[in-house]
């Protein structure tokens, strides 16, 4: 269970820091950090575990009927990644306290920053595929909302979007790629895809299956030709890019191949495509980066190229390379990170981050430019930090490629190149913003930033030296355990050291240190050869082709289907419908009037049917005028409310007879701003047409209901009869039903209730429109707003409909009414005031913000829903008993008549922020203050 | 006796709804359907009550008891749309 909490602390924490944020900057970050250490916590016991070699896995039984369970693993990798993600996690966290300028929420941030993290952490520790697929996309999801948080800003949101259409996409194909190997393995859980490499190595469906997840890997760690995203998340504030491009985000692309590493390395298929991917990426990534002028630029398509590096180890696949890859993540993410928070402390300092114009700012931050400088060296590879000792891992790795293969000399000769470029680009992040003369006209004076701000960077800064000083003491038992569980199989011997001899890797390192000073030396002409042509040779032009491309066809075919007129819809619509209907009719032999003997019928029901069916019939007649088909409408709800009665349902009918009472209101709302009679618009030869098309469907439609009804039939509903006092402990099925059999229906159709209101809400607000000021026939409105009589009366029915209302709800488990009945009788008490006393007297005595009512209602039912988890029973399982009252006497309580009051707010909040907006929404502002008219 | 009674009240308001229904169609102006309507609901209760006498039965009375509290609330309305368009102000 550890690590189920584990992975669930960052998310619930998310909402506590949105929470605290608004005691002030420090809380939210102190929150934050809290978070994160507690999510370690929840890890801690287990950590031993890894390196005594056995690996933790834990399940949480959640739908076993079909075969879906939450399970967690924790092996050496997953480790490695945890410790990443938390431990760069709180350094962005105490960073990002001191980044942010004041205007910026510190809340959202830490909000998104938390809800990644949790994201993070599950795929890293998932053993469900499918469940690292999912907080696969959620990692998705919230780097979209990270990278988005100048949510003003144009550059943030395109590059929000563009990440998550690739990234989405690439969660696409791996969602494809996963189900087809949970179909070779038979299993989703890594234990098992992990130990049968051979099985699927020797399937036919190989090859799809490994495009698909090196899809979904090679968008996710910006792998050519999908890079181009990248750089422009650097839109995003630097914190989170510190974040998401060195230990996280793009690293789940790379921690995806080395997870999958057993199950699908090892044939020339995955040497040649990731491999292939991996060397164009580091050799890109590495030539661009040197032309940025951009710091952070710079920084991301450096990324871009170390990631290729990692790619690159992983393709060539021996159990060295994966090793060194493995190593690299370490390495990169801890002088990345680092020199993102030393380009965001430039750029918080100087107000730029154009290299072009800022130059010798050692003058003015010497302790920055110092440790930026040993992070650029251990990105440079230089000797004596940590980049340097995976660096030359790789060296020795594509060295000894070169015998192997007939174009093998090809990989040392670009590795060294790109070596070249590393060089160069690390040599310029340094030289041309510290060094090199004074700075031209920055928008700030620079100074050292705070004191707290410089601490992570010192901390990682530490590490490189430590990890490149000492590897042997310090990186190699972390290393060992999850390079280990990477390979599944027991480790190469290697020596982690500096110095190994005079090897062809050692003059591939020289020749890549030298190479880069000249080249950085000479770079003025390529660099405006670059500028030149930059933008123009830019994947991002074919993507956003490729987008434009796609919206041209879903348009086209959203055209073929969506012919928009209503008419011709409903028309193929119904005219199906009677096909249908009418080859199910011709294909049965049987007789329309089954065998049931009919019921005897009452002059009383005859004439009131026969009101009923007059009526509707004039309703269609008359449609055109408005307000007269309004009236009609009532009257027939009126009767077929007195139908239900007949046929005893009781709850149906006073359900109907309130629901009518709002629907008269809701379209007088709405009337007031159409016009008062609907036009002829179409040809009297097409509504001939319909009309006969609507006499043969509701003859159908009537043929159908009397073939059932004649039949004797047995239906659910006997069950709900049966059960309904022994189960749900009511003797009103229908209520019983509501709150406690289909309990779950009735949660989610109160939450879309909610949601209803709060979306006309947000529609309507601030909305004014002038409505006529005279009526139709040309006269002016009325002067009394509010003729007293009906002011007065209604006055005095409020609190009458009210205890009516109570009354109804209290009983409603065991007689007619309930939750939804009442929450409608006081909803339309309430309106009567405001339709008789005016908006201003009404608000003057009863808020007008239903959002509170809306909120408790559904708390109150969720929360009655999870109390049933407190005994160990089901979501929603319910409960009764009875007790004794003074004055009442025997009363029942049972559970559902908590939800049901849940269900009673939600009804009036609800009914009420829809109908009153509405009426708000006339030309003028409400009259605020005093009451009365 | 009380069957006797029943059955021609159920005459009286039979006729009483068809009336309604008469003016409701008939018109010939706004207030006079609003009128229908809202006499359509009286005898919808006097219905209602005198099926519970019938059947003998309470349950029916509640269903009356809301179309008398909250029936005329559709009539006001609907008058108040006569009187100013604007219903809630």
């Amino acid at each position: 269970m550890n690590l189920f909490f584990a992975v669930l602390t960052p998310f619930l924490g998310a909402v506590l820091v949105a929470w605290a944020s608004r005691f002030g900057r420090s809380h939210a970050a102190w929150a934050a950090g809290g978070v994160a250490l507690t999510a370690l916590a929840w890890l801690s016991p287990l950590l031993s575990q890894p390196f005594a070699g056995t690996t933790v896995v834990q399940r949480l039984e959640w739908m076993p009927s079909v075969g879906l369970d939450l399970v967690f693993r924790l092996d050496g990798l997953g480790l490695l990644f945890a410790g990443l993600i938390l431990g760069i996690g709180l350094l962005v966290i105490l960073y990002a306290r001191y980044y942010l300028s004041e205007r910026d929420s510190m809340g959202r941030l830490y909000a998104y920053l938390l809800l990644f993290m949790g994201s993070m952490l599950g795929v890293v520790l998932s053993e469900n595929l499918i469940q690292l697929l999912i907080f696969w996309e959620l990692t998705s999801l919230s780097s979209f909302l990270l990278i988005a948080y100048w949510r003003e800003r144009e550059m943030a949101r395109m590059g929000a979007r563009m990440a998550l259409a690739i990234t989405g996409a690439g969660g696409l194909a791996l969602l494809g790629g996963i189900l087809l190997l949970g179909e070779i393995t038979g299993s989703y859980e890594l234990s098992v895809i992990l130990a049968s490499g051979d099985l699927i190595r020797g399937h036919s469906l190989y090859l799809p299956t490994l495009i698909l997840v090196l899809l979904g890997a090679f968008t996710k760690s910006a792998q050519f030709p999908f890079h181009f995203w990248l750089p422009h998340a650097m839109a995003a504030p630097t914190p989170v890019s510190a974040y998401l491009h060195s230990a996280t985000m793009v690293k789940a692309g790379v921690f995806l191949l080395a997870r999958l590493f057993p199950a699908l390395s090892g044939t020339p298929e995955w040497s040649w495509l990731v491999g292939g991917a991996g060397l164009c990426t580091l050799l890109l990534g590495a030539v661009v980066a040197l032309f940025k002028h951009d710091l952070k630029g710079l920084l991301a398509y450096s990324t871009i190229s170390h990631l290729g590096l990692i790619t690159l180890l992983f393709g060539i696949a021996t159990p060295m390379a994966v090793v060194a890859g493995v190593f690299h993540i370490i390495n990169h993410a801890i002088f990345k990170a680092s020199l993102f928070m030393a380009a965001g402390i430039i750029d918080h300092e100087t107000g730029t981050r154009d290299m072009r114009r800022m130059q010798g700012l050692w003058q003015f931050m010497p302790f920055t430019a110092t440790l930026a400088m040993v992070a650029a060296a251990s990105m440079a590879g230089v000797p004596l930090f940590n980049g340097f000792l995976s660096k030359e891992m790789l060296f020795v790795e594509a060295s000894e490629m070169a015998s192997q293969q007939s174009f093998g000399w090809l990989l040392p000769v670009t590795v060294t190149v790109a070596g070249i470029f590393a060089v160069a680009y690390s040599l310029r992040f340094i030289h041309d913003v510290f060094f090199g003369g004074k700075p031209l006209e920055l928008p700030r004076t620079p100074h050292e930033p705070p004191r707290w701000m410089k601490v992570p960077v010192e901390v990682l800064v530490l590490l490189c030296l430590v990890v490149g000083l000492f590897p042997a003491q310090t990186v190699a038992p972390l290393l060992a355990v999850a390079a280990a569980s990477t390979l599944q199989t027991a480790l190469p011997e290697y020596n982690l050291a500096i110095w190994h001899g005079f090897n062809p890797a050692l003059w591939m390192s020289v020749t890549a240190l030298v190479g880069g000073v000249l080249l950085y030396l000479v770079r003025r002409p390529f660099s405006l050869l670059h500028d030149r042509f930059e933008g123009q040779l830019d994947a991002r032009r074919l993507y956003n082709a490729l987008l434009q491309g796609l919206m041209v066809i879903a348009r086209r075919i959203t055209a073929l289907l969506d012919v928009g007129s209503l008419q011709r819809m409903v028309f193929v619509f119904i005219g199906f419908a009677l096909l249908l209907g009418w080859m199910g009719w011709s294909g049965d032999r049987s007789v329309l009037t089954g065998s049931r003997p009919l019921l005897p019928v009452d002059a009383m029901s005859l004439l009131v049917t026969a009101v009923l069916t007059v009526i509707s019939v004039a309703v269609v007649i008359l449609h055109r005028q408005r307000f007269t088909a309004l009236v009609l409408v009532g009257f027939v709800g009126l009767v077929v409310s007195l139908i239900f009665v007949k046929f005893s349902a009781p709850d149906l009918a006073l359900t109907q007879l309130l629901v009518e009472v709002v629907t008269v209101v809701l379209l007088l709302l709405a009337l007031y701003f159409l016009p008062q009679h609907s036009p002829v618009e179409s040809h009297p030869l097409r509504r001939s047409r319909d009309g006969l098309l609507a006499l043969l469907v509701g003859g159908g439609v009537g043929a159908l209901a009397w073939a059932v009804l004649t039949r004797p039939h047995s239906s659910i509903g006997d069950f709900f009869l049966a059960n309904s006092v022994s189960g749900g402990g009511g003797s009103n099925v229908v209520n019983v039903i509501l709150v406690d059999f289909r309990g779950f229906d009735t949660l989610g159709e109160i939450t879309v209730l909610a949601l209803a209101g709060l979306a006309v809400y947000a529609l309507l607000e601030k909305l004014h429109i002038s409505g006529p000021s005279q009526n139709a026939d040309g006269r002016d409105w009325n002067w009394d707003l509010h003729p007293v009589i009906m002011a007065s009366f209604t006055r005095l029915l409020l609190p009458l409909a009210l205890l009516v209302s109570v009354f109804i709800l209290l009983r409603g488990h065991n007689l007619p009414g309930g939750g939804f009945i009442a929450g409608l009788v006081t909803a339309v008490a309430l309106i009567m005031q405001y339709l008789a006393n005016g908006v201003a007297w009404t608000h003057s005595r009863l808020s007008a913000n239903m959002h509170p009512v809306v909120g408790v209602g559904l708390l109150i039912a969720t929360l009655t829903g999870l109390g049933s988890f407190v005994f160990g029973y089901p979501f929603l399982t319910s409960t009764f008993g009875h007790m004794k009252w003074p004055l009442v006497g025997d009363f029942e309580l049972a559970s559902a008549m908590a939800f049901d009051l849940g269900v009673y707010l939600v009804v009036v909040g609800a009914t009420l922020l829809i109908l009153i907006h509405l009426g708000l929404m006339h030309g003028k502002e409400p009259v605020r203050g005093k009451g009365g008219h | 006796m009380l069957t006797v009674a029943l059955s021609i009240a159920f005459v009286l308001v039979g006729a009483a709804v068809v009336l309604s229904a008469w003016r409701l169609l008939r018109g010939p102006s706004a207030p006079d359907r609003i009128l229908a309507l809202d006499t359509l609901y009286i005898n919808a209760i006097a219905l209602l009550v005198l099926l519970g006498i019938h059947l003998g039965s309470a349950l029916y009375f509640e269903a009356a008891l809301l179309i008398a509290m909250m029936g005329f609330v559709g009539t006001v309305a609907l008058c108040k749309y006569l009187l100013r368009g604007d219903i809630i102000e």
